[in-house]
């Protein structure tokens, strides 16, 4: 039933999944949208999730991300089992591990991308001038500087996209998951944070899940995945195309 | 952390201003609409109150014709000026008795006229009802008894028909009779439930009996009870003698009335207290329909903001930490809306005052509980769905539309 399981890269699992379904809704309107995951990801990995509309990326990433909860099955981040956890025990654990880039990027409106990409780090208490340098550092980073004091109205959704990329890397995650994070760019954009990503990989060590439905932007990936109907049905190690 | 949640409440206030001032108008209509009604509630009152102190608090009417409901009197026999001085002979306590048969008629003089009160009395009535001549003099005993057409008018009258120029000596024109003017009275204002208390003309009783009406009836009997008394006892007395004279078989009810100014006192209250109680519910419903705008706009806001409480969540805040946020906002929100509804409502209530000429009163404790709800209610409906919103997973929270 389960995928055939794939020796991981550096050992040691940050992600494990196991017997993990998701079902949304009850009798006639019931919605499996995860079957039944089993499915680990290795320390310093880069993972590409592939599949079909509606095949089931983005509930996974949404567990991943604890920001929900399986139905059945368990789900560890770093040795810890989050589905014994509840609310508070969550959100600790996304706040050490977790940057999270959403395909519908969830900024705040009307918030300029510099408290947008802030926000994060006022939640975890670093001080007003820290917070400042390090989220004016994450826009740089994807080369929105000179956007800082727009608000999110006043930016292309290219823009947002990167903006949402900002405030997932300004906590400097170990695990960054971002769900189509290249779904609004043009290729040249695109190219650009890929190259973003992979040197996060590299040079940083970041563990990066990320979902995509194209397969030039899955080759930057050192494993891709692929969903469908709420199954792994293909886990491969292509070589590194660029 | 605090600090900071407060800031962060401060910056989404700014941020969405529409918003905010939509919730705390909600609190402010509630809040000044309340402290205005019964401010003029309470005003309205108190001016009565003080107005019927006016009219002399040891005075005491008597009329002929037995009480029916409402203190209107039906027809029965009249009293008359055997009557009186039974009064001020046989009842002790009284002070003063002063005969006051009164008609509506035209007044004319030159081309002005004036419908005023005509009241056929003696001298004892400007000491019973407090009057005081200004210019001019009190009627004569020869006046008195001869019933030679002489007057004096009251300043409503002097003011309609003279203006400026000086009333005394002048003859004024009173149904079929020429009146001389032989003294003005100083002016008493408004009584009691906006009655003008200087609109009428004295004349000697004789003069009005016999040239006005035709009879020898009297139609009120107006008497002052000693300072100190009190009067319901004078009343009761009064009351005895009357029965006595008039021969009332033992058990029938009176065929006269005799009011004291308690009474009417009593009469007047119940009304203004009335009145307060009509303004009191008003104030319920408009602090409700306040509690209800507030109530709307705090869910609809909530609602609107679910996916930003989601997003919060998603990025690390503690639910703690984002209801929090809420409660403060809604707590600046609605201790705002409050002052200013508190503000508007005594500025709406003084000029109110000053529009209808009562005396401006601060209702301290109303101020305090329209307050204390329309607060309460922001407080718990900004509070309470965002508590709610705030203990979904990220997730659903964020799906929300
Ligand atoms: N809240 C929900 N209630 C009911 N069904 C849901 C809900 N969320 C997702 N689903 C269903 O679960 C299935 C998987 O959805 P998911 O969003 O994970 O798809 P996806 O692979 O991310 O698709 P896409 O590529 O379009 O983003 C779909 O059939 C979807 O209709
Ligand atoms: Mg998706």
């Amino acid at each position: 039933m389960s995928a055939p399981s794939v020796q991981t890269a550096n050992g040691e699992a940050i992600i494990e999944l196991r017997g993990v379904k998701k079902v949304y809704g009850e009798g006639e309107s019931e919605v499996r949208a995860l079957a039944g995951i089993d499915f680990d990801i290795a320390r310093g990995d880069f993972v590409a999730i592939m599949g079909t509309s509606g095949s089931g990326k983005s509930t996974c990433m949404n567990i991943l991300g604890c920001l929900d909860v399986p139905t059945a099955g368990s789900y560890r981040l770093a040795g810890v089992t989050t589905t014994d956890l509840h609310g508070d025990g969550l959100t600790l654990l996304r706040r050490h591990y977790i940057g999270f880039v959403f395909q519908g990027f969830n900024l705040l409106s009307r918030t300029s991308a510099l408290e947008n990409v802030e926000l994060p780090l006022v939640y975890r208490r670093v001080a007003a001038r820290e917070r400042r340098t390090a989220a004016l550092r994450s826009l740089e980073l994807v080369g929105l500087s000179d956007r800082a004091d727009h608000t999110p109205q006043e930016l292309s959704g290219g823009q947002q996209q990167r903006v949402a990329i900002a405030r997932a890397l300004v906590t400097d995650p170990e695990l960054l998951l971002a769900d189509e994070p290249t779904g609004n760019l043009d290729s040249a954009r695109t190219q650009e944070i890929m190259n973003l990503l992979v040197d996060l990989n590299r040079k940083r060590g970041i563990t990066i899940v990320m979902v995509t439905h194209e397969p030039d932007v899955a080759a930057y990936a050192n494993r891709v995945v692929v969903f469908r109907d709420g199954l792994i049905v293909e886990d491969s190690r292509p070589g590194r195309a660029h | 952390m605090f600090l900071q949640t407060v800031l962060m409440a401060l910056r989404e206030i700014r941020r969405n201003t529409l918003r905010s001032v939509l919730t705390m108008l909600g609190v402010v209509i509630g809040v000044g609409a309340v402290i205005a009604l019964v401010s003029v509630g309470r005003g309205a009152t108190q001016k009565v109150t003080a107005d019927i102190g006016k009219l002399g608090k040891n005075l005491l009417m008597v009329s002929a014709g037995a009480r029916v409901k409402g203190g209107a009197s039906s027809a029965a026999q009249s009293l008359n000026m055997a009557d009186m001085q039974a009064i001020a002979r046989e009842i002790s306590g009284v002070h003063a008795v002063a005969p006051g048969s009164s008609s509506q008629q035209q007044v004319i003089y030159g081309n002005k006229n004036a419908s005023t009160s005509i009241t056929g009395t003696d001298n004892n009535f400007f000491e019973v009802r407090g009057y005081a001549i200004e210019k001019g003099r009190q009627f004569t005993e020869a006046e008195a008894q001869s019933g030679v057409p002489v007057c004096v008018i009251g300043a409503t009258v002097k003011t309609e028909l003279f203006a400026t120029t000086d009333p005394l000596g002048a003859q004024v024109r009173v149904g079929k009779i020429s009146c001389q003017i032989i003294g003005t009275l100083v002016s008493k204002g408004t009584a009691g439930m906006g009655q003008d208390q200087d609109d009428l003309m004295l004349m000697p009783l004789a003069t009005f009996q016999r040239r006005i009406t035709g009879n020898n009836d009297i139609s009120l009997i107006l008497v002052s009870a000693e300072e100190g008394l009190d009067t319901s006892i004078v009343a009761e007395s009064i009351r005895a003698l009357l029965r006595q004279r008039r021969h009332r078989p033992v058990g029938s009810d009176d065929d006269f009335n005799v009011r004291d100014m308690a009474e009417i006192a009593d009469t007047v209250t119940s009304t203004t207290t009335a009145l307060t109680a009509l303004l009191g519910a008003i104030a319920a419903v408009s602090l409700l329909v306040g509690g209800i705008g507030i109530m709307n706009i705090m869910l609809v806001s909530v609602t609107e903001r679910t996916r930003e409480i989601g997003i919060r969540l998603a990025i690390g805040a503690f639910a703690g930490e984002v209801m929090m946020q809420f409660l403060l906002e809604a707590i600046v929100l609605s201790t705002l809306g409050g002052i200013i509804g508190v503000v508007l409502g005594l500025i709406g209530s003084f000029f109110a005052a000053r529009a209808l000429s009562l005396p401006f009163v601060i209702p301290p404790e109303i101020v305090g509980l329209a307050f204390a709800f329309s607060a309460l209610v922001g407080v718990l409906f900004g509070y309470l769905p965002a508590r709610k919103a705030a203990q979904l997973n990220p997730i659903e929270a964020l799906r929300h539309e």
